[in-house]
């Protein structure tokens, strides 16, 4: 797989919060790339760094330095965005399942996968009949119409995955996705996000604490004080 | 899918109880503009239901509303001669005090000669002025029934018929009564003195004087030119009906008029004021929603659109709440509380303006929302 294209690729990125004596080094001249079809896991200590990573390969957070790639070219480079709509690249080229699952209170599973889809351009008929075959997928059809109040933390993980997975983003980013979600669950979830890796050329980066699912990753990345420390 | 109202759906109860309030202030807001409105309604429906073209007045004066005018009775034949007058009517005008079982009517009496211009232009129940003494019109604002008698002067009137909506620019309700009959009771109600000296035959000892002629014009005749002419009498003064109106408008309820009306633009802007926060607090209460939304790739487009969605909706729904808690009440108003059509167009486009002024600082906001905000627990 050495000549597979690289969908995510930083170089030297790093990112400080805070001014002065209490600044923190969250990210520390991080360099990273992943590539087309492979998974990737992202673990190290609570502070480590592993969320501000995540959130700067999905231009939520500007880092302060380094390049971002993401597939074709920079996104960030010599300390700005090239592409002013970040939202746009967010909507049609990242799914993220974040750690909070983030859906939207007044939506119901269904609309929740499809809003995203929405957004993207989709026509809501066919955003809906295909955000309720995702929900199957993943198991949670019966929770179609519930209202995310009313999902256990296993069932909102699943429909916030659909959600990532609605637009066929071509980078897929998961931060502690498998949290909430028993060992049985939480494999199954990596061995669809493997098979998304595989059958869409697709990015996907992982933070994970759990060690049970370890195996499922082609690569792990260990991140210690902002640092990348060790590759497996 | 429209996320506005599907974020209603989520909190109705919260929301309705928002648009309650909102309801609640624009009724009173509504209530103002239709009290102004009525002020200004009043002053001019005396002139307008008389269908009075020109006021002959005495000279030197603006009367007989914004300043007191006497003329003599017989100037009417001389007004109805000039070119141009189809037809004059002698009117007297006072405020009075009517006796009515039980309680006193304070009214505007309007004297004139039934059959001459003066007189309502319509009759809502019973009939107008015949020839009779001691009959009169009442407007159903007096509160009397027809047939009712009440005392003024020492004399027992009837009432023979009802007119509806015709007041005084004070509010009184309107009065008519035959000419003769007004003047009699103009002499029986004046200070004894000068009746002493009028019946003992002083000074001019003339009873028929009268407050003002109004004159109907022939279609044809050019009102300014009808007044020229009449203004060549040295004796008299002549208003147009234009004239007359602005008068009404500009010097006899002027205060009132003018009061009311600064009155209602501050409670607009005050109305703008809250509405405006509302609308900013509803935002904010979805501080988490819109930065989820920009975390999953919506556009400014969809978040701007939420804001002024909800924004309309919470005018719109005050708004009718409002209207109709006030068009429920409005006919309890001692006065009248003219909100027609046209002002109920004005005032929900003032709503919606203020609604989309009002979202503007909170759409401001919503944009500079970080999409990190969503982030955490
Ligand atoms: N928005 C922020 N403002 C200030 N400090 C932050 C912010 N986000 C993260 N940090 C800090 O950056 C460091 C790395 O955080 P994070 O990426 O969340 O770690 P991890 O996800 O590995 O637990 C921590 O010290 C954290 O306190
Ligand atoms: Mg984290």
């Amino acid at each position: 797989m050495a000549e597979r294209r690289t969908l995510i690729g930083l170089s030297g990125i790093t990112k400080r919060f805070g001014e002065g004596e209490q600044a923190v080094r969250a990210l520390d001249g991080v360099s990273l790339s992943v590539a087309a079809g492979e998974v990737v896991g992202l673990r190290g200590p609570s502070g480590s760094g592993k969320s501000t990573l995540l959130n700067v390969v999905a231009c939520i957070t500007a880092p302060d330095a380094g390049i971002l790639a993401l597939g074709d070219g920079p996104v960030w480079e010599g300390g700005h965005y090239t592409d002013p709509d970040l939202r746009a690249l967010r909507r049609t080229r990242i799914g993220f399942i974040f750690q909070f699952h983030n859906l939207l209170p007044f939506l119901d599973a269904t609309d929740n996968v499809a809003l995203a889809m929405t957004l993207a351009g989709k026509e809501l008929g066919a955003a809906r009949a295909r955000a309720k075959a995702l929900l199957a997928f993943l198991g949670v059809e019966k929770r179609a119409g519930a209202m995310p109040a009313r999902l256990s933390g296993g069932e909102a993980q699943r429909v916030a995955i659909a959600r990532a997975l609605a637009n066929d983003p071509p980078i897929i980013l998961a931060d502690e996705p498998t949290a909430a979600l028993d060992s049985e669950r939480a494999r199954s979830v990596l061995d669809l996000l493997r098979r998304v890796a595989a059958e869409r050329e697709a990015a996907v980066l992982v933070v994970t604490h759990d060690e049970k699912i370890f195996d499922r990753f082609d690569r792990m990345v260990t991140l210690r004080d902002g640092r990348i420390d060790a590759v497996a | 899918m429209n996320l506005a109202l599907r974020d209603i759906r989520h909190r109705l109860g919260r929301f309705l109880i928002t648009c309650v309030g909102v309801g609640l202030l624009l009724s009173v807001a509504l209530a103002m503009v239709g009290i102004y409105q009525g002020v200004v309604a009043e002053a001019l429906t005396l002139t307008r239901s008389l269908g009075a073209d020109l006021w002959v007045v005495e000279a030197g004066t603006r009367g007989p509303f914004a300043e007191a005018s006497r003329v003599p009775g017989d100037v009417r034949e001389i007004v109805a001669r000039v070119p141009g007058v189809a037809a004059a009517g002698a009117v007297t005008l006072r405020t009075a005090e009517m006796a009515a079982p039980g309680r006193i009517i304070r009214a505007q009496l309007l004297g004139y000669e039934p059959g001459r211009p003066g007189g309502p232009s319509a009759i809502a129940a019973g009939r107008g002025l015949g020839g009779a003494r001691f009959e009169i019109v009442a407007d159903a604002r007096a509160g009397l029934p027809l047939g009712a008698t009440v005392t003024m002067g020492g004399d027992r009137y009837r009432v023979v018929g009802l007119t509806r909506g015709l007041v005084a620019s004070g509010g009184d309700p309107l009065v008519f009564l035959h000419l003769r009959d007004s003047q009699e009771l103009q002499f029986k109600l004046s200070p004894p003195a000068s009746r002493r000296s009028a019946a003992a035959g002083a000074g001019a000892g003339n009873t028929d004087t009268v407050n003002a002629i109004v004159a109907r014009l022939h279609r044809a005749a050019d009102a300014d030119a009808v007044a020229e002419a009449v203004r060549r009498w040295k004796h008299l003064a002549a208003l147009t009906d234009a004239e007359q109106s602005s008068l009404l408008l500009r010097s006899v309820v002027a205060r009132a008029r003018v009061q009311l009306g600064m009155f209602t633009v501050v409670l607009l802007f005050v109305t703008a004021v809250i509405i405006a926060l509302i609308i900013y607090t509803m935002t904010m209460d979805k501080l988490r929603e819109i930065a989820t939304l920009k975390l999953i790739g919506a556009p400014d487009r969809t978040i701007v659109g939420l804001v002024l969605q909800q924004a309309l909706l919470l005018g719109s729904v005050g708004f009718v709440a409002g209207l109709s808690l006030l068009l429920a009440v409005r006919d309890r108003f001692p006065r009248t509380v003219a909100l027609g059509p046209e002002e109920i167009a004005v005032m929900a486009g003032v709503v919606a303006v203020i609604c989309i002024l009002g979202s503007a600082v909170s759409i401001r906001a919503a944009l500079r929302i970080d999409a990190q905000a969503a982030l955490g627990g």
